[in-house]
């Protein structure tokens, strides 16, 4: 098994977008690709399954909603019960408009933040985590496709001129 | 394209005139005319207990409301006995939420139906101000519903002046023997009083309709010109529109709506009914879109407009929830009486429509359309959009009924055939518009990129 990867550089999204498109078409398998900014569709064209962190999110709004009706429930009626708006009733049901406000903002509070961390976590992207990026091009203006080789230079090299690369190089990837 | 109204939707749309027609005339001639009359019709009610789940609790707990309390119970008849004064007036008050009744359920669907196409219109004047790249292709039926319009106002306003001529007694500050007695009313004679109040109307159905007619006008000459200065003035008056409809939309909610409770005022209700009106007006549009569709109709609309409007829906039923609860939230709170009356008489004597409305016009659609491939699927789009509207209908009668008819309310053959009767009339006039003009607004310089549009 080589180690042996296919850098090709491209000036332009709509670019890479046909690019992508035209390696995948031959059967080229690619490793991943370095862009600036989010590329919309890339992950269409590069076949990628589709994100679950919707379901997770909803699922975090729950936790959080769940968390803020224990907490309300708890300061509010069972540790130090509190005469709300007039009405001593005593009791989370009644009393829940006043809380609505903060069940809401709990549950963007959970979905919001949870699902910031898990997106760093799945991008594994932590403090101090060294950049894998090869090309710091690719955090400027220039997207970068990684493609694995497998004695098919020539082939490869042709099909990504012909799709526009402004810079092709072949890298040896330490293990 | 051109559109052919076809006989079958024109003949269910005739079909609903004539049934609703006969559930409002069958609902005003069983109305009390008498005192008596009335006597005989709650003291029957009294064993069927009409009312539904809602009521029994209520009748138990509105005691302080004595003039509500509904002669159910024996003690209520020997407290009667004994005070022979307030059975006069009581049995009045019934007489005249009686006889307010079907005139109420006229009202509610009058309004309900009026608001969509003025909601539409609103949405219309935005996607034109904004210049919106993706909408151009649903101008069209936007336009199609806005013809609604004109005839529905006039029917409001017809409603409003019979009211004025004192043939119902929907608002009470009309009648100047009330407004004598009561020192709150009199202290908005000024802006309450029948001559301002309907100039008021007339003013604000003018306006409306004026913007209406040129927008209409424009985008139709549009279609055939070589240049865009017709979409330039149709941006214009848009932008101008806007500013005229969110003040006179406001001051029509206090007059149309909030002075039929002319004690009690809440100062985001012209936000409140705008939403209501702004999600029923996208909801129509998306359901009339689809409909033309699947007649093979619209073949350039595709599932990422459906989509868009699908998160409008979306977006629009948590705004309309915001403003419910905003309002409701800080009245609860403080708990003032002048105010607080008003979510009383909801809460108990209309427990089931005030909450199903929360139900329909919030959970449902936030649990229907949140995911974001169902917002493409036409199924779910109709199946929200009818429980939307049913809930934004029921809105509006938990806004008018409970001030017009206390808790002699009744989902009968005068609300049902007042329902019937105006969604007939919309979907006759609003499809008879559709056919008058292409279905694709050719000429309109954002029409290339809605068609390409893809999310």
């Amino acid at each position: 098994m080589s180690n042996k990867v296919i850098h090709a550089l491209y000036d332009d999204d709509d670019m890479l977008l046909s690019a992508v498109k035209e390696i995948r078409s031959a059967k080229h398998h690619i490793e991943e690709v370095y862009t600036p900014f989010p590329v919309h569709g890339l992950d269409k064209v590069l076949g990628l399954e589709d994100t679950r962190i919707a379901i997770m999110s909803f699922i975090y709004g729950c936790i959080g909603l769940t968390v803020a009706i224990a907490m309300m429930n708890f300061i509010m009626i069972e540790d130090w019960p509190q005469n709300i708006g007039g009405k001593p009733s005593f009791s989370y049901l009644e009393n829940m408009p006043a809380f609505v406000p903060i069940m809401f903002e709990m549950t963007v509070f959970f979905a919001a933040h949870l699902m910031v961390i898990t997106f760093y976590m799945r991008s594994k992207l932590w403090p101090f985590k060294k950049a894998e990026n090869p090309n710091p091009l690719t955090t400027d203006d220039k997207f970068l496709v990684e493609i694995e080789l497998h004695d098919n230079e020539k082939e490869l090299k042709a099909l990504l001129k012909k799709s526009g690369a402004i810079e092709i190089s072949i890298v040896e990837k330490p293990e | 394209m051109m559109y052919t109204f076809s006989n079958r939707l024109r003949n269910l749309a005739i079909a609903f005139m004539v049934i609703g027609f006969l559930g409002l005339v069958y609902g005003f001639f069983t109305a009390p005319k008498t005192i008596e009359e009335a006597k005989a019709i709650v003291a029957a009610s009294a064993h069927g207990d009409e009312h539904g789940a809602s009521h029994d609790d209520a009748s138990v707990e509105a005691h302080h409301d004595t003039t509500d309390a509904h002669g159910t119970d024996a003690s209520h008849e020997s407290l009667a006995a004994e005070e022979g004064g307030h059975e006069i007036s009581h049995d009045e008050h019934v007489f005249h939420q009686l006889s307010n009744k079907p005139w109420a359920a006229l009202y509610v669907a009058a309004f309900f139906f009026f608001m969509i196409a003025l909601g539409t219109l609103a949405f219309y004047a935005i996607q034109r101000a904004a210049q919106a790249g993706w909408s151009p292709v649903l101008f069209r039926v936007m336009e199609g519903i806005t013809a609604y319009l004109l005839p529905g106002g006039l029917i409001v306003i017809a409603i409003l002046i019979l009211s004025s001529m004192h043939f119902n007694h929907l608002f009470i500050w009309m009648d100047p023997e009330v407004v004598a007695h009561d020192k709150l009313i009199s202290g908005k004679k000024g802006f309450l009083n029948v001559p301002f109040f309907l100039i008021r109307a007339f003013f604000f159905l003018t306006g409306w309709t004026l913007y209406r007619y040129f927008s209409r006008k424009f985008s139709l000459a549009q279609d055939n010109s070589n240049d865009i200065s017709n979409h330039k003035k149709n941006f214009r008056i848009s932008a101008a529109f806007l500013v005229f409809y969110i003040v006179t939309e406001s001051i029509m909610s206090w007059d149309w709506i909030m002075s039929i409770d002319p004690h009690w005022f809440s100062t985001l209700f012209g936000w409140y009914v705008f939403a209501s009106m702004f999600v029923s007006g996208i909801t129509t549009i998306a359901l009339i879109t689809i409909y033309l569709k699947s007649k093979g109709y619209l073949e350039f609309v595709n599932d990422s407009h459906i989509h868009d409007l699908g998160k409008f829906m979306f977006a629009i039923s948590i705004f309309w929830t915001y403003l419910w609860f905003s309002q409701f939230m800080l009245i609860w709170y403080s708990n003032i009486p002048e105010e607080v009356t008003y979510f009383i008489t909801r809460i108990e004597d209309y427990n089931l429509p005030f909450f199903a409305m929360v139900a329909m016009n919030f959970i449902f659609p936030l649990l229907i359309l949140m995911n974001s491939d169902y917002k493409r699927v036409n199924y779910f789009i109709i199946l929200a959009g009818i429980v939307i509207l049913l809930g934004h209908y029921m809105d509006v009668f938990n806004m008018i009924m409970p001030s017009a008819v206390g808790n002699q309310w009744f989902i009968g053959a005068a609300e049902i055939g007042g329902f019937l009767f105006f969604l007939g009339l919309f979907i006759y006039i609003v499809f008879t518009e559709i056919t008058k003009a292409p279905l694709k607004a050719k000429g309109d310089p954002y029409m290339g990129e809605s068609e390409r549009f893809h999310y």
